[in-house]
């Protein structure tokens, strides 16, 4: 029997320009993430992205999730694509018709891409890239990448009786983009959404390339349930192990600080399964103990406390 | 009225008048002429147009694609290297169906290294699903150039087309040209009005996932839209002429073909040396002709087993191999005979790899060879010195 009362209640639907019914994993940091950043940027947006999950989920001919004009050419040339859209409409006489995102995964925008992204940084394209860092090549089955962190276990960095895991930190990317003098650099996180969709807003209204990192936790890859994603993404700004600020003309203008909240990088690293082998051995302590000193090295350089 | 200018300045003024919005380059010997003239062009407001100097050929390639995907005419050139590491992305441009038009100064591949002239790199790129024509002289490829985005841009066509000119023997050699008047231009190549563009007012998908479920019929069309571009091309050659007032397109060039008995097929720039060894022949009373493949693809399959119907011995000479296999183009002609009772003797000489130099005396020697049936995929002019110190 039909309640009439409840229906009442049910919460309007919210419209989103990237469609549910995708096929991204229960609890894709990846797929909230760039929800967030599109509903951000509004209709009036052309995105060119880079092969890779989010490619993959939203996009399986003939569906596809996307509401807005939407290009994907290959695996690592989403912002040289986006540079070329970005030319032809001034060419066109059609320059400000749209915002330009490009997006990709970490693997695509730090390893694979980092040429074209420069060339776009360079040449000063009124572009905003967007990065959704899930710290390794997920789509392919979880490979290390350059923004994969330090001792973590993937598929191509895996722990064992003599391994650690991935031995190199996080290519810092940020600093990198901001080193070009792009005019705004942003780290946010999918567990922070009102502060990622502010940066979006920001990035959009400033002339110029610009570069954001979004932390986009990965049950799958990660090995944590899947409810958790904004917790493990919160835990991650936390700990200071992913800090998230403002750059502008290469300097720091806005940080966010941790205060009495901050936590041990243990609880950050405990409930996610990449990092279960510092927790099996009795040597992993001093694994962890490496792992706070990245964090506390976060947290004194940005001034986190 | 004629000017003297390089095949490069026959590719840039030929560009220019094609009004393109977007030119993405990046440089390579023996390209850079072509971009230089372009961007001088555009320095000086000649040319209204972006000019994106790239940090790649991969860059520039996915420029155009992007360019090309938000509904710009576009511009690139490269050579040898810079085309294959543009391979990823031309492939994409065809699957994309985007009507992109390359001009490449063929090059040869490295290692090792070695900047000289060759086919070998269009080559590579012949089962990209890109349209390619091949130029003899500056004439000819500044013709091209325009008939190309003719074609590419057909909507029945819709493919990337790569204009091919052999590196410095065109791209830096002087030769008298007759630049297309801009008004004609612009009556015989329309704007560009693609079918689908990227447009906040008509949001659409490009570029999705394509599960085994519908990925080949993607390669059927292509495969179906090469063979519509045969007479297509055929007819954009013939329009070409009626509104320039010269022959300079098709699919194929015959020359003293009417009563040849032996028939010489070749591609580029070395057919007029070719023309000359065949009006040498003709002196000594050999029936010698000259079959110029100038679209190598769509292969115009049809058209020359019907040129070469009446003819008993053909002789391939190409500047292109496919290493582990032999001649391509000779490997093509065959395949175009295959069970034809009619068929010719094929014989096919690779000569001219890496620049070394043709003289019409070992086109002559290749015609004595073939007349001597000792003709299975022979390297012309190899040096024995040579040959003692590589492997």
């Amino acid at each position: 029997m039909a309640d009439k009362t409840k229906k009442k209640e049910k919460p309007p639907v919210v419209e989103s320009l990237l469609a549910p019914g995708h096929r991204a994993c229960a609890g894709c940091g990846e797929a909230l993430a760039a929800r967030l950043i599109l509903d951000a940027a509004g209709a009036n947006t052309i995105v060119a992205t880079t092969t890779g999950c989010l490619e993959v989920f939203s996009t399986p001919y003939p569906e596809s999730a996307w509401k807005v004009p939407w290009i994907h050419s290959l695996f690592e040339n989403s912002s040289a694509v986006a540079a070329g859209i970005e030319v032809a409409l001034k060419a066109l006489g059609r320059e400000g018709e749209a915002n330009i995102i490009a997006q990709g995964g970490d693997g695509a925008t730090a390893d694979i891409g980092i040429g074209c992204l420069s060339g776009m940084f360079e040449r000063g394209h009124n572009i905003l890239y967007i990065c959704y860092d899930n710290e390794a090549y997920m789509n392919t089955g979880v490979q290390r990448s350059g923004l994969t962190p330090f001792d973590s276990h993937t598929t191509t960095s895996p722990s064992g009786s003599v391994s650690w895991g991935n031995r190199t930190e996080k290519k810092p990317l940020p600093q990198i983009a901001a080193a070009h003098g792009i005019p705004y650099v942003a780290v946010a996180t999918a567990g922070y959404p009102v502060d990622l969709q502010n940066k979006v807003k920001k990035a959009l209204s400033i002339k110029g390339p610009k570069y954001l990192q979004v932390h986009s936790p990965c049950p799958l890859g990660w090995a944590y349930k899947p409810e958790d994603t904004i917790e493990i993404g919160r835990l991650a700004v936390l700990t200071g192990l992913y800090p998230i600020y403002e750059m502008e003309n290469g300097e720091i203008t806005k940080v966010r600080k941790l205060g009495k909240k901050r936590q041990p990088v243990k609880a950050y690293l405990k409930p996610q399964g990449r990092f279960r082998h510092l927790f099996t051995k009795p040597e992993g302590k001093e694994e962890v103990k490496r792992i706070q000193k990245i964090a506390d090295g976060n947290i004194e350089r940005l001034g986190l406390v | 009225m004629k000017r003297i200018m390089e095949g490069s300045m026959a590719v840039a003024e030929a560009v220019k008048v094609c009004r393109p919005h977007v030119i993405a380059a990046y440089p390579i010997t023996p390209q850079t002429h072509i971009v230089e003239n372009l961007a001088q062009m555009v320095a000086d407001d000649e040319l209204k147009c972006e000019f994106v100097n790239t940090e790649s050929e991969f860059g520039a390639a996915s420029v155009v694609l992007g360019a090309s995907a938000a509904g710009a005419r576009a511009f690139s050139a490269s050579s040898s290297q810079g085309l294959l590491l543009m391979g990823e992305v031309l492939f994409n441009l065809a699957g994309m169906r985007l009507p992109v038009v390359l001009a490449c100064a063929n090059r040869s591949v490295s290692a090792p290294i070695n900047i000289w002239n060759d086919q070998q790199d269009a080559a590579a790129l012949r089962d990209a699903g890109i349209i390619q024509f091949f130029a003899e002289d500056n004439q000819e490829l500044h013709d091209l150039v325009i008939q190309a985005y003719r074609v590419a841009e057909d909507p029945e066509i819709s493919l990337p087309c790569i204009v091919n000119l052999d590196g410095f023997i065109l791209t830096h050699g002087f030769e008298p040209v007759e630049v297309c008047d801009q008004k004609l231009v612009d009556e015989f190549l329309p704007p560009y009005k693609p079918l689908n563009y990227l447009d906040v007012k008509n949001p659409m998908t490009f570029g999705a996932l394509f599960e085994p479920t519908w990925y080949q019929e993607t390669r059927y069309r292509i495969q179906e839209t090469m063979e519509e571009a045969k007479p297509l091309i055929e007819e954009v050659s013939k329009d070409f002429e009626k509104t320039f007032g010269r022959f300079s397109g098709g699919l194929l060039e015959k020359y003293r073909m009417d009563d040849a008995e032996s028939v010489f097929i070749s591609m580029g720039s070395v057919v007029g040396t070719i023309k000359d060894a065949v009006d040498e022949l003709r002196k000594r009373g050999e029936n010698a002709g000259v079959l110029k493949v100038r679209a190598f693809r769509p292969f115009p399959t049809e058209a020359i087993v019907e040129a070469l119907k009446d003819i008993k011995s053909v002789i391939v000479m190409e500047k292109m191999i496919s290493l582990g296999a032999g001649g391509i183009l000779a490997g093509e002609i065959k395949n175009a005979f295959y069970k034809n009772p009619q068929a010719p003797e094929i014989s096919n000489f690779i000569f001219g790899l890496g620049g070394r130099d043709i003289p019409s005396e070992s086109i002559l020697e290749a015609y004595e060879k073939a007349k001597r049936q000792e003709n299975r995929d022979v390297f012309v002019d190899l040096r024995k010195e040579a040959l003692e110190v590589t492997y």
